[in-house]
């Protein structure tokens, strides 16, 4: 990972004498005004991001009549407003914990198939697929995942009751279709695949041969190889892999829209049909919602905000922490 | 590109045959077609195990197959061979493993649509709009909603590219000190927000300041998702462009600034215009902005800066809501006109991408 | 410890290109042996293909045997990973292993083959280090990162890694390019003390180190650009330089050319 260049470049005294009309001291300031114009501009978006998300969800949450955080409800337009984020933050996180607990170790396999194991024939397409798919957009898996995936896990969900029901998670106590947080966790996961695969796999690409030949010399085998220069290389890139695709996960709308049977409950048994997320309820509720309601969707979504604000920042601690021992001197 | 630097360990078997007892450097190994073998023993067996116990989800079997071949090439190898070799057998078996498991959902991903999207897509369904067509009916087509996508993300990208551009040769070029740090940071935070928020902000500013639903509204908040995807991918190729350049041209006395228009982005237009394009493609599947933004409409609107509008991917899922057999045969014709328009931006993408690579003198 | 090899027409290919053509030679146990000669005539090549580190790089294979005491290289049932261990490498630039510290670079090996008990490895560390020169200055900063190191602390740092797992032959290709002359020379004086121990064949760039360290010279070349490279002549460095018995190798050595 090339560390920022820093360029330090001071402007070049001119070699010969300056051309009569030349505009360059003018030009530089012009230039560097405007893009420095944009970058300045990005900070204000993300501040007015942040700002009238706050503004309107402080209206509705001071008229909200349950407890913001603790109520199982979501019904704004009743008399009085009663809502509540807790069974969205917890369906949020659960569908993603499933997710990445999944998805991450599958992602970086395949990423190491492609990147070393895979015929050398094979791998150069497979890696271009991988990023094709990275692009499919998440209706498509939603309608896929409403109308393919769903039908398909209803064994498996059956047999997992049958087989863990006893670790209480895994006990299914309602019957009726396989459209549970289990069932959108492993939608996400195949969502989120493609993108942590490439990511990592663009990683794995960059460990620096004359590293993995250090250990290839001392002796080790492929496997070792890997665990001895091609994952500690890669850590951090695995993780902001990892996070990239929490964060698609966390903020899904679609494919949890379409796949997800919702209620207000809260329940760990995760083959059970039921729960929400952030975005699926407010998509959901949106159509149906009065002004009053959106704003009410609106303090949800700064929630989620927030949320993916924090798995961010932690990623880029995690990644900072690790930069003094990534030691790139290549 | 990047394959020619990897070092090659994928042929790093001893090539033997079995039961060659060696001293000093040979030792004892599986034959090449063990792995083979193993796979067609755990398929045999899970296939058994499965029948005889009644179980029908193919899934299933897929999973009791993988672990019997997880099983079964780490002990026979740690029989024949040994602790290490079969460690790394374990980590070959395993990353097979995860390479098939994901191959099956995601081909069948794309099977589906292809095969589902080809029934009704056809001339027809790419110029009329639904106008007039009830959900229940077997015509009506995709075209208001195509003119939607198309003018929301032009809008999007119009807007986008310039500025993630200059923000991203502020960066490289400039940045140094607090702010291009805050700017580095905040592109890092944006890039992870989720469509519904964008969604939602552009929502809060159309609340106050009284807005009726757009086109515009909708390209307003896919900016906000594209413009951090375009920094991102031209500071990378940026940073790619060697100092070499920028010092040879900065000491032949040319400002700084024209060093950067003449030297810089040319030599690194081809990855920039291929991360332009990939953001598009990004932000053209893209649905919870719409729905909250654009509203959706069954007819045909050019105009992007009045009026509720279609686009493609709302449609799909308004197709899918409405649960009949004809609107879901609408929704996968429509999904496959998305993918196809996706996927042929990023093969053009790409393209470019290796066709404007640098030339590396081999 | 210590092994002989002894080449017998060796050619090595990248693809479909031949980079080089019948090699024999015999590597002398406990000698330095240098391969010198111009950019590109293969000696860099030829030197991978004595571990099988060769075959690593895409379409790399070879034909002709390594024997290396009777034993070849290039047989059927011999494991290329095993080889590697037998036959150590040190690289033109240093690089040690990034995220592991001093120690557990030098322990890299030892732990990767388990052939060690737990109290034994920091004594093999220290004395690895110290063979390789390098102990008295890491001794207090065991746990660093060994990135950290300069460049000549480095490269002898990956040599400690090498000689920790004890292996018969050590190969040097161009070990002091990247290197200051007052680290180039501490790794001489290294090499000059290894010999004792282990076979050393080093590739260098640099006549006057071919002189100052080796006991034998190899001089190769090529005919043309794009042509395979060749050996031309082995012989005690001292004739090398002296009394070559081929013209070839006078006017490389008195520049000539290359």
């Amino acid at each position: 990972m090339a560390s920022t260049t820093q360029l330090d470049i001071p402007p070049a005294p001119p070699a010969r004498p300056r051309r009569p009309g030349s505009t360059g001291r003018a030009g530089d300031k012009i230039f560097l005004s405007l893009s420095r114009g944009s970058g300045i501009l990005l900070l204000l978006i993300m501040a007015s991001i942040a700002v009238f998300l706050s503004y309107r969800a402080a209206t509705a949450i001071s008229k909200d009549e349950g407890n913001f955080f603790t109520t199982f409800d979501w019904n704004p337009a009743g008399d009085p407003p009663v809502f509540g984020i807790a069974v969205l933050l917890f369906g949020t996180v659960v569908s993603s914990i499933i997710a990445m607990v999944i998805a991450v170790p599958v992602a970086v396999g395949i990423a190491l198939f492609i990147s070393h194991y895979a015929p050398r024939k094979l791998a150069a397409p497979l890696a271009y697929v991988v990023d094709l798919l990275a692009a499919v957009p998440s209706i498509v898996y939603g309608i896929w995942g409403a109308l393919v995936l769903v039908p398909y896990l209803e064994g498996l969900n059956l047999w997992l009751d049958q087989f863990f029901g006893w670790t209480y998670i895994f006990e299914k106590t309602e019957v009726g279709v396989a459209r549970s947080l289990f069932t959108v966790g492993i939608l996400l996961a195949i969502m989120i695949l493609p993108i942590v695969t490439s990511v990592s796999r663009e990683v794995f690409l960059q460990v620096p041969k004359m590293n993995e030949e250090a250990a290839l010399a001392l002796g080790a085998t492929r496997w070792e190889v890997i665990r001895l220069s091609v994952l500690p290389f890669g850590r951090s890139g695995i993780i902001s892999a990892s996070m990239l695709g929490l964060g698609r996960a966390l903020g899904e709308t679609m494919a949890v829209a379409t796949v997800l049977s919702p209620s207000f409950l809260i329940s760990l048994h995760v083959l059970n049909p039921g729960g929400g997320t952030f975005a699926q309820n407010i998509a959901a509720k949106f159509g149906e919602a009065d002004a009053f309601g959106r704003d009410a969707l609106i303090a949800s979504g700064l929630v989620l905000f927030v949320l993916t604000l924090l798995v961010n920042g932690a990623a880029r601690l995690i990644i900072a922490r690790r930069k003094e021992y990534s030691g790139a001197n290549a | 590109m990047s394959n020619a630097t990897t070092t090659d360990v994928r042929d790093q078997r001893p090539q033997t045959r079995p039961g060659t007892h060696g001293t000093g450097l040979s030792s004892r190994s599986l034959p090449r077609w063990a792995p083979l073998g193993f796979a067609a023993v755990s398929v045999a067996l899970a296939v058994g195990i499965s029948t005889a116990a009644g179980w029908q989800s193919r899934v299933q079997w897929g999973l009791i197959a993988a672990l019997l071949f997880l099983a079964i090439s780490y002990v026979a190898t740690t029989v024949v061979e040994n602790q290490r070799q079969a460690k790394d057998r374990l980590a070959t078996s395993v990353v097979w493993v995860c390479f098939l498991a994901a191959v099956v959902p995601l081909a069948s991903l794309l099977w589906t649509t292809v095969s589902r999207g080809s029934e009704r897509l056809d001339g027809y369904f790419l110029s009329h709009s639904m106008a007039g067509v009830l959900g229940s009916e077997a015509t009506g087509g995709v075209y208001h909603a195509l003119i939607g996508t198309l003018e929301q993300v032009g809008i999007a990208t119009v807007i986008s590219a310039p500025l993630g551009l200059l923000t991203a040769v502020y960066l490289v070029e400039y940045g140094k000190g607090g702010l291009a740090r805050a700017v580095t940071f905040f592109v890092d935070v944006m890039t992870g927000i989720p469509s519904i928020v964008a969604g939602l902000f552009i929502l809060s500013i159309m609340l106050i300041a009284g807005l009726e639903p757009s086109g515009l509204m909708g390209a307003l908040a896919l900016t906000i998702l594209m413009i951090p995807v375009v920094v991102r991918s031209t500071e990378e190729m940026l940073k790619l462009v060697p100092n070499e350049l920028r010092e040879a041209s900065l000491a032949l006395g040319i400002p700084k600034w024209r060093t950067i228009l003449k030297v810089v982005l040319p030599t690194a237009i081809g990855g920039i215009t291929t991360g332009v394009m990939l953001a598009i493609a990004r932000i053209a599947g893209e649905t919870a902005p719409i729905i909250l933004l654009v509203f959706g409409s069954q007819l045909i609107n050019t105009n992007p800066f009045e009026g509720a509008q279609s686009s493609l991917p709302f449609y799909i899922y308004e197709q899918y809501k409405i649960g009949e057999a004809a609107s879901y045969d609408r929704a996968w014709a429509a999904a496959l006109v998305l993918i196809a328009f996706v996927m042929i931006l990023n093969l053009v993408a790409r393209g470019i991408a290796r066709w404007k690579a640098p030339k590396t003198g081999r | 410890m210590a092994k002989r090899i002894d080449v017998g027409g060796l050619t090595a290919y990248y693809g479909s290109h031949k980079a080089i053509e019948d090699i024999s030679m015999t590597v002398e146990p406990r000698s330095v042996t240098a391969f010198i000669g111009p950019s590109g005539c293969g000696k860099s090549t030829f030197l991978r293909t004595l571990n099988r580190m060769h075959e690593v790089t895409p379409g790399g294979r070879v034909e002709g045997k390594v024997l290396l005491d009777d034993e070849n290289l290039y047989g059927s049932g011999v494991d290329p990973v095993t080889v590697r261990r037998t036959v150590g490498m040190v690289f033109q630039r240093p690089n040690p292993f990034p995220t592991m510290s001093i120690f557990d670079n030098v322990a890299a090996g030892l732990r990767l083959n388990g052939s060690y008990r737990k109290n034994q490895l920091s004594e093999i560390v220290e004395k690895s280090l110290k063979g390789a020169n390098l102990w008295n200055e890491v001794k207090d900063r065991l746990n660093k990162p060994g990135s950290g190191l300069s460049g000549g602390q480095q490269q002898r740092l990956c040599i400690a890694r090498a000689i920790a797992v004890e292996p018969d032959v050590l190969l040097m290709d161009e070990p002091c390019s990247a290197l200051d002359p007052i680290s180039t020379l501490a790794i001489e004086d290294l090499i000059g003390e290894l010999k004792e121990r282990f076979t050393i064949v080093i590739v260098t760039h640099n006549m006057q180190q071919a002189a100052r360290v080796s006991d034998r010279t190899a001089f190769f070349n090529l005919s043309a650009v794009g042509k395979p490279g060749r050996l031309i002549e082995i012989d005690e460095t001292e004739r090398i330089f002296s009394n070559p018995s081929v013209q070839a190798t006078e006017d490389y050595i008195s520049g000539r050319f290359g």
